[in-house]
């Protein structure tokens, strides 16, 4: 189980959580190629190591919030609100 | 109230008004102020004004539980300010659980921590009841209501009796 730590909300049980898959894809223009656009609807990096995902506080708040995640270890770096810049780590991770 | 366990009695609540408010900062301070309050209550916290008490369970949303005359006066209130305004009154059954061993019944379906120093009176969240959607505001020490969706609500009254059947069982001394 992990313990994710909603902006909003504080520290709660995963299992009051959706996942939201990774962060930060920006929607293309409506009149992008179909090659573009299968690219952000499907193609995503698959990290080995520290990714932006985002989460929905589903069964609290509701809202969305990104999070910082090593994919290795499952260990949370940080939590964020949407629309914020990912935070720098100072190349602590 | 039905007594489910020793300390602990559980009682159905009567239908009441329930509206959803969700808007920017400006339309939560507009209805807050027509229940009577000076600001919305801040996360997960219940303010109560002369109007009735408004839940803060998201950032951006209020539950409002109105007296008849603070129903007619949102509005009003909202109609300046962009916002959504839903009744939702009949889509959820409120329970009342009552006693010293309230808190027990609830932490035997839902991880969170019912300790006063971390769920203090006046403390309002949604969370989940084993795997129904809940909302549960403690409005005393030792006295909780409780929120399900209506379809979900015959489950949840089991689920606490269920917890409360085993509390009964460990208190038997043999
Ligand atoms: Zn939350």
């Amino acid at each position: 189980m992990l313990l994710i730590d909603c902006p909003y909300c504080g520290p709660r049980a995963e299992i009051e959580f959706a996942y939201g898959g990774e962060a930060h894809i920006a929607r293309p223009a409506a009149d992008v190629s179909e090659v573009e656009w299968s690219a952000f609807l499907y193609l995503r990096d698959n990290t080995k190591g520290v990714l932006a995902e985002r989460w929905r506080h589903s069964h609290g708040c509701g809202r969305f919030f990104n999070a910082l995640r090593d994919t290795r270890t499952d260990q949370f770096h940080a939590f964020y609100e949407i629309g914020t810049p990912r935070p720098d780590m100072g190349g602590a991770v | 109230m039905v007594e489910i366990a020793e300390g602990c009695a559980l009682a159905g609540l009567p239908p009441m008004v329930r509206l959803v408010v969700q808007g920017r900062p400006a339309a939560l301070d507009a209805a807050a102020a027509s229940l009577g309050l000076d600001a919305p209550p801040p996360m997960l916290r219940v303010a109560s004004g002369v109007g009735g008490s408004a839940l803060r369970l998201g950032p951006f949303e209020l539950l409002i539980l109105p007296t008849l005359e603070g129903r007619a006066g949102l509005d009003a209130a909202l109609a300046p300010v962009p916002h959504s305004l839903v009744e939702v009154s009949d889509r959820n059954v409120g329970f009342l659980l009552e006693g010293a061993r309230a808190a027990d019944i609830l932490a035997g379906l839902c991880p969170l921590d019912f300790a006063l120093s971390s769920f203090p009176v006046g403390m309002v969240t949604r969370t989940l009841l084993d795997k129904a959607g809940a909302m549960i505001w403690r409005t005393d020490a030792h006295s909780f209501h409780v929120e399900v969706w209506r379809s979900f609500g015959p489950y949840v009254e089991a689920q606490m009796r269920e917890v409360a059947k085993g509390i009964s069982f460990s208190l038997l001394t043999v």
